[in-house]
Formats: structure tokens, C-alpha cells, sequence
């Protein structure tokens, strides 16, 4: 689909080849190989223990690889070509190339003891040293937009689940990334709370966002998503658009998986 | 539907009587028997010499004493909490040989006693006559007579100071631990740094973790001083000490001591409430004034009343 000769092909903005990932004796990935374009929305499927989160986790770093190659922006996850070979980066420059990577997590992980304003401008202020007037403005338009304006002073204990999701992916998107990855960011919600975070994501995803979403959520992914990849034991078991993997699944364990879950 | 209206009229009409605590009274009853016959006694023992008490509560020997020890408290904790923090963060580091000391560090500082301590870096002399600043085994900067840079209060700091440094870094790396190692990697993602997710997120939230320990060691520390009276240093219990032993009035000049304590540890209790009135941002119900540590002394433990965040 995207040949080198083609001259409007957008460039990738994860390219990941054969990545392999173990912990101990148990290999988690076995050869991940995938590509995410610019303004791309992919949703991860697959049962739990699939190494999704795992993978995603590779992307920014939090986890090592232990083979194969995972370039973000072209560049190399944790390492960077010095003549001809790769050199392991300082922790300085893995904390400088997150800056690009935005990530919201399953348990929120909210700074409890600093207030939803806190909670935002605290990367901007303390990594990108941006004006603390500046980060405040840029905060408030983004509660805004996640319709918190009215919960700055707030503690995230004093909020429910879906608005410290929500308080979150604002405190992800407050560094400006390129690329927002999302590690099942409804499976911690009450049933009722999972549609006003879902909404928020489905806003980004218009407005261009490339994202990666780890998730159960079957009816967003067939919604939102560009592509879907199902992932078991370790490996790619079937890619496409959401039409093919959701609604008419070729892998066996992709329709049991499907079945279940539906 | 059509019960609930009459069962609710039933309470409101109905006399209610509340269960009675027979138990608690006669109890409380004996408790303050025996506070008065003890207050009787106290009162009445002119053994006690009272007046004595009164007439050298602020003599000004056992008013320097008593700043002697608060100076040591306040030096010994300083070079305790900063050296705690240090040796904690040494303690979870990746690098064997930082970590391995730490810990030889903490093993001997807390295996031999505090008094063993004072003594030896009170000796120190004999051990290193001169001390100097340099590089090992290279050139030296800063030479120094060993007795003339380490004074009684010197010695004494030290010795509090760097055995109560191995003990707050226990209670610094448990409150490290505690805090969810979801904290690390939301702020790892966001690009800060190791340092500064220590600094600004870990730290602040191990605080509600370490501070009742350290109150405790403060609290502590403030009695352990008076074991540096071994080595002369005159601080509050010195002080008492050198007075009774010219006037014989043991019982009113200890009880001047007591008393001198009490009144600091009540101060620090009130410090160490609003201490931990900070630290516990964004948990609920924090208590908020005055009147909330008074509600500390009720019977029920105050844990079972907070309600934790998530």
C-alpha cells in the first residue's frame, strides 16, 4: 500500500519490525510486525496475557525489547545509530523523546496529591519549561474541551473515575505528542462512565490524532478505528480494517475471541 | 409501600430508650479515683518539694541546657532526615556497590549502641589526630588538630545525627515503596526524569507515609540527648544533674527536667499535626483545624474514621 515510490505515502510514524519482548522464561512477543501512519487510529484486540499492553508499553520505552527494531518518528526506541552501530541511550534522552508520545493508562495514575491543574501543567512546566501563565491557559483550554473547566482546583480523589480519565488524557495531550497511546482506558471505569471518555477519544481521533488503543471496547474500535490488529500469545494473528477483523474474522481464534466478548 | 408510612410513624411516636453503658461508668468511676489519690499524694509528698521545682524551672543553667538540647535535636535530625533520604535513595538503586553500601552503612550504625557511638567519635582524636580534605591517596586541601574541630557538640551531633540517619533511612525507603509504581511510569511518560519523579511526584507522596515515624524519632530524639551528658556535654539532664549535686534536691530538679521535656514533646505533637495536615492533600476527610486534633485523642484509632482515595 505504501511504496517507497509512492510520493504521497504519509510516513510512519511507528514502524516495528519482529519485535520480540520476554520476561523470564516466558516470551510475551514473539515478532510484532506493524506499521502506524500519521493520523492513524489502530485498535489492539486480542484476550488478556496477549502481550498487547506489553507492546504498546515497547512503544514509549517503558518496557525494553529484547529483539527486532521499533522506530518511533524514524527514530530507534532507546537507542540511536552511532557509526554504523546502535548506542543505548541515556536516561536524559528516553525522557526527551517521551515528550512525543503521549500515554493514558488503565488505572488513570493521576499525581494524587497534586490538584487536576497540577496534574496538567506539571510536564510543561518541569520537561518542556514552558511559563506557568502559558501552561495554565493551555490547560484550561484543554479541560474545556474534555468538559472539566469547572474542576481545576479539584483533587483526583474528589473526582469519579471517567473525569480522572478524562483530567488524564488532558494531562497527556498538554505536552503537545504526535502520538497518543491509550493501555485500556475504560477497562477501570463503571459501565456508565466508559462513554464520556470514549466520546473524548472519538473527538481526538476526528481531529487527526495518530493513536494506538489497547481496548475491549468491540462497538469504538468498529467505530473509530482505521485498523484493527488482533493479537494472541504473542503474535499478529490478523490485521485489516475494522469491517474484516470485527465483522468477518478468517482466524479461527479471532472468531472464538469475538465470540466472546460480543 | 402502604407498611412504610406507619413503620415510620412508629419511630416518631414511640419513646425510645438508648442502651445504657453501666460498664463504661463504673470504670471511668475507679480511673478517676485513682487520678485523685494519685494528685492527692503528689500534692501532699513534701518530698516533692514543689517550691524547689518552681524556683529553678528557669534558672538559667537549666535554660542553656535546655537549649543545648534542642540544638542537638534539631542538628542530629537534620543530618538524620537529609541522610536518611540520601541512604534510601542509595538503598533502591540500581548500582550494587551504592547499594551495598548503604546497607554496610546502615548495618553498623544501627548494630552498636548510640552511647558506644558518642564515646568513640568523642576519642575520635586518638584514632585520627589530624583530619584533612583531599583526594585519597593524593594531594590534601584542608588539614585540621582532630580535638579542635570535634567539640563536645560536635561529637555529640555526629553520633545522634549518623545513628539516626541509618534508622530514618528505613523509615524514608519504606514510604519510597508505598507509593504505586504507577506513579514512576505516568511520570516517566510524561518525560521527566528519575530525579525529578523522585523530587516532585514519589517524594511528596511517601511524605504522608514517613512522617509519623519521624515524628515519633524526633520525639525520641529530643530524650536521647540527654546520653550525650556521657561525654559532659551539659544539655537539659547534664544541667539538672550538676545542680543536684551541689544541693542534694534530686526528686524537684529531675521532675524540673520532666517537665521541660513534657512541655517540648506537647509542642512537637501540635507541629507533627499540621505537619501531616500538608502532606495529606487530596486524601478525604482531611482534617482541617484545630478542633480535629483535639479528635485525635478519641478512643476510636483515627485510621478506622478516614476513608482512603480509591
Amino acid at each position: 500500500m505504501t511504496s517507497p515510490l509512492d510520493p504521497i505515502a504519509p510516513s510512519p510514524v511507528v514502524s516495528a519490525r519482529e519485535v520480540r519482548k520476554r520476561f523470564g522464561p516466558t516470551e510475551v512477543l514473539k515478532g510484532i510486525t506493524l506499521e502506524v501512519t500519521e493520523g492513524e487510529v489502530l485498535c489492539i484486540l486480542g484476550p488478556s496475557g496477549s502481550g498487547k499492553s506489553t507492546f504498546l508499553r515497547c512503544i514509549n520505552h517503558l518496557e525494553k525489547i529484547d529483539g527486532g527494531s521499533l522506530e518511533v518518528n524514524g527514530e530507534f526506541v532507546g537507542y540511536a545509530r552511532h557509526r554504523g552501530a546502535l548506542r543505548e541511550l541515556r536516561e536524559r534522552e528516553i525522557a526527551r523523546n517521551r515528550v512525543g508520545i503521549g500515554m493514558v493508562f488503565q488505572r488513570f495514575n493521576l499525581f494524587p496529591h497534586l490538584t487536576v491543574m497540577d496534574n496538567i501543567i506539571e510536564a510543561p512546566i518541569h520537561v518542556l519549561h514552558q511559563p506557568p501563565k502559558q501552561a495554565q491557559a493551555h490547560a484550561r483550554t484543554l479541560l474545556a474541551a474534555v468538559g472539566l473547566a469547572d474542576r481545576e482546583n479539584a483533587y483526583p480523589s474528589e473526582l469519579s473515575g471517567g473525569q480522572q480519565q478524562r483530567v488524564a488524557i488532558s494531562r497527556a495531550l498538554a505536552m503537545r505528542p504526535q502520538l497518543m497511546l491509550f493501555d485500556e482506558p475504560t477497562s477501570a471505569l463503571d459501565p456508565e462512565l466508559v462513554g464520556e471518555v470514549l466520546s473524548v477519544m472519538r473527538r481526538l481521533a476526528e481531529e487527526g490524532m495518530t493513536m494506538i488503543c489497547v481496548t475491549h471496547e468491540i462497538a469504538f474500535a468498529r467505530e473509530v478505528a482505521d485498523r484493527v490488529i488482533f493479537m494472541d500469545e504473542g503474535v499478529v494473528v490478523e490485521v485489516g480494517t475494522a469491517h474484516d477483523v470485527i465483522d468477518h474474522p478468517q482466524n479461527e481464534r479471532t472468531q472464538l475471541f469475538l465470540a466472546r466478548v460480543h | 409501600m402502604t407498611l412504610s408510612p406507619q413503620i415510620e410513624g412508629s419511630y416518631t411516636t414511640e419513646q425510645v430508650i438508648p442502651l445504657r453503658h453501666y460498664g463504661r461508668w463504673i470504670s471511668a468511676v475507679l480511673l478517676l479515683l485513682a487520678l485523685a489519690a494519685g494528685i492527692w499524694s503528689v500534692v501532699h509528698n513534701s518530698g516533692f518539694g514543689w517550691s524547689v521545682v518552681g524556683s529553678y524551672l528557669t534558672t538559667s543553667s537549666v535554660l542553656s541546657g535546655l537549649g543545648v538540647t534542642m540544638e542537638l535535636t534539631v542538628v542530629a535530625m537534620a543530618i538524620g532526615i537529609v541522610g536518611g533520604i540520601v541512604l534510601a535513595v542509595m538503598r533502591l538503586s540500581p548500582n550494587p556497590i551504592v547499594g551495598g553500601s548503604a546497607w554496610s552503612f546502615v548495618w553498623f550504625f544501627r548494630g552498636t549502641p548510640v552511647l558506644l557511638q558518642i564515646l568513640f567519635w568523642y576519642y575520635i582524636a586518638a584514632l585520627y589526630p589530624t583530619l584533612s580534605i583531599g583526594i585519597p591517596f593524593g594531594p590534601t586541601f584542608f588539614h585540621a588538630n582532630a580535638n579542635t574541630l570535634i567539640t563536645k557538640f560536635v561529637a555529640g551531633s555526629l553520633a545522634l545525627g549518623l545513628n539516626e540517619a541509618a534508622y530514618m533511612s528505613e523509615i524514608v525507603r519504606a514510604g519510597i515503596l508505598s507509593v504505586d509504581s504507577g506513579q514512576h511510569e505516568a511520570a516517566h511518560a510524561l518525560g521527566l526524569t528519575r530525579a525529578k519523579t523522585m523530587r516532585r511526584i514519589v517524594l511528596p507522596q511517601a511524605m504522608r507515609i514517613i512522617i509519623p515515624p519521624t515524628g515519633n524519632e524526633i520525639i525520641s530524639m529530643l530524650k536521647t540527648t540527654a546520653l550525650v551528658s556521657v561525654i559532659a556535654l551539659s544539655e537539659l539532664l547534664g544541667a539538672v544533674q550538676q545542680i543536684y549535686a551541689r544541693n542534694y534536691q534530686t526528686i524537684p530538679l529531675l521532675i524540673v527536667a520532666a517537665i521541660w521535656y513534657l512541655t517540648v514533646t506537647s509542642v512537637l505533637y501540635v507541629v507533627q499535626f499540621f505537619i501531616e495536615r500538608h502532606f495529606s492533600r487530596g486524601q478525604r476527610a482531611t482534617a482541617r483545624g484545630l478542633g480535629h486534633f483535639f479528635q485525635s485523642f478519641a478512643i476510636r484509632p483515627r485510621g478506622s474514621t478516614r476513608t482512603r482515595a480509591l
